[in-house]
């Protein structure tokens, strides 16, 4: 009886999350619109419900009333099983994610490194969607793709080493515990090199503008899902989306403080914010690092694949590497207000 | 020096910020989108749209059935047929305009010696069944009718450079 009601209340505390985040997918898709249309100065979606706040609601229904059309050829099996390897690690991902003070569905003490292999999965589904489906385009993504997110997950795996080097832990309330205080206690200073190499490494993994070769609209069609259509397409774009959040997640607890108010502990100041909890703090984080994602999408050309190549091996991980010693020194001897 | 100066502004992104700089000063300026079907952008006397007949006041149709229009159009939309009516004046029996040959360069209207077919402002029109897209004389005529004031108003503040 015990043990049924531990899973039914984790069950619970399961779609907690997951109800939420895929509300806030479908509203990344409309901020998306939004945020680029005002940047090229047009207004973005505004007809389907006030604001066109439905926009996204009309889109997913769209999507789900459509066809999933199977290429002739195309490995059946393999063709339907592809989106649904991409969105579970993507969901499951969240797990460990700490949203507040003791908010998290799973406290492990390995959290980071269960992040890591659980965002080097998510490789296989696009691995596979391009396997499976019988097409040059969807191939070349995938390969593509498949290059990019392992030559980037290397500078990404240093830049969280240094993340755990400087807290000490690999548990994620561990990790921002050890950031307690205001932001200029938080890791981003001591680690600017490292989180700016994480950002981007971050940008690069979800296959975001302007690291997007693997969908590149204009040489291969759509990339790895070119042959996807409906229900398939649409788990697809929620995996990317969710992929998004949660390195934008990532990037808040270890580098810029998880669910802690930015003025926390500074006189006169910080007993002011003391009534908002943690975890608006920890959604507000996030969503200006979901609009950089939207920035940079808006501003930035696509890289040439041999570019993104030499910068993920000849920039970010030398830069990385130097930056662990440069930290391991700093850790050494107690620099700062970080390493005491 | 430019070498290492260089170096460090590749280093430190600069370029890239300054990009991200300029989006998010777009970001909230005035957007320039015109809501369509509530806000309608200016026209110009100008404009041209569909095609019209005009008439004469008293309510004499203008064409003269010279063929001018027939012969500049470049897209060869126009067919005129044309007769001697019992008075001697000769008019058309056919005056037809595809408007999917159409272009829309106004060059009959250019050419119109009486001022008798004309582009109006009117640029919200389908068709629904196939043969729609040829327009005849009577609808020419009647979408005269209709815009009279309006296509004669353009003209006259169009005539003093003519």
């Amino acid at each position: 009886m015990a043990v049924l009601s531990e899973v039914i209340w984790t069950l619970f505390k399961i779609s907690l999350i997951v109800g939420p985040l895929i509300l806030a997918v479908a509203y990344l898709t409309y901020a998306e619109r939004k945020v680029i249309g005002a940047i090229q100065l047009r207004n973005g979606p505004n007809r389907v419900g006030p604001y066109g706040l439905l926009q996204p609601f009309a889109d997913v229904f769209k999507l789900l009333f459509k066809e999933v059309i199977l290429p002739t050829n195309a490995n059946r099996f393999l063709f339907l099983v592809a989106p649904l390897l991409s969105i579970m690690p993507a969901l499951a991902a969240w797990a460990v994610i700490p949203f507040g003070e003791g908010m998290v569905l799973a406290d492990i003490n390995a959290g980071l490194l269960y992040i890591l292999a659980m965002t080097s999965m998510g490789v296989y589904g696009v691995i596979i969607a391009g396997w499976a489906s019988n097409s040059k385009y969807a191939m070349l993504g995938a390969m593509r793709a498949a290059a990019q997110i392992v030559s980037y997950e290397i500078a990404m795996g240093f830049a969280l080493v240094g993340a755990l080097m400087a807290a000490g832990t690999l548990n994620m309330t561990g990790i921002v515990q050890a950031q307690s205080g205001p932001f200029w206690h938080w890791f981003w200073l001591p680690l600017l090199p490292l989180f700016i190499t994480y950002w981007i490494s971050g940008v690069a993994e979800t296959n975001r503008a302007p690291f997007d070769v693997a969908e590149g609209e204009s040489e291969i069609v759509a990339g790895f899902h070119v042959e996807y259509s409906g229900v398939a397409f649409a788990v697809f774009f929620l995996a990317e989306y969710a992929n998004m959040i949660l390195i934008s997640g990532l990037a808040v607890i270890l580098f810029m403080g998880g669910w802690y108010s930015p003025f926390e502990g500074i006189p006169l100041l910080g007993p002011m914010f003391d009534w908002v909890p943690g975890l608006v703090w920890f959604v507000l984080k996030v969503g200006i690092f979901l609009y950089l994602y939207l920035a940079f999408r808006a501003t930035f050309p696509r890289y040439r694949y041999d570019q993104i190549m030499k910068l993920g091996w000849k920039v970010l991980i030398p830069v990385t590497v130097v930056w662990l010693f440069v930290l391991a020194a700093m850790i050494l001897t107690g620099f700062g207000p970080w390493f005491d | 020096m430019t070498t290492a100066r260089d170096f460090f502004r590749t280093f430190f992104l600069w370029e890239l910020l300054l990009g991200l700089k300029l989006t998010g000063r777009n970001l909230f300026a005035r957007k320039l989108t015109v809501q369509y079907p509530e806000e309608r952008a200016p026209q110009s006397p100008r404009f041209r749209g569909l095609h019209a007949l005009r008439r004469y006041p008293n309510g004499e149709e203008r064409c003269i059935a010279c063929k001018l229009c027939e012969a500049v159009c470049p897209a060869l939309a126009i067919t005129i047929d044309s007769e001697q009516r019992e008075d001697g004046t000769r008019r058309t029996t056919r005056y037809d305009i595809d408007l999917f040959k159409c272009i829309y360069c106004g060059f009959c209207e250019e050419s119109c010696p009486v001022d008798s077919i004309v582009e109006t402002r009117i640029y919200e029109y389908h068709m629904e069944e196939r043969g729609e897209n040829i327009i005849t004389k009577d609808q020419l005529l009647a979408i005269g009718d209709k815009y009279e004031e309006q296509l004669a108003r353009d003209r006259a503040l169009d005539a003093p450079f003519r």
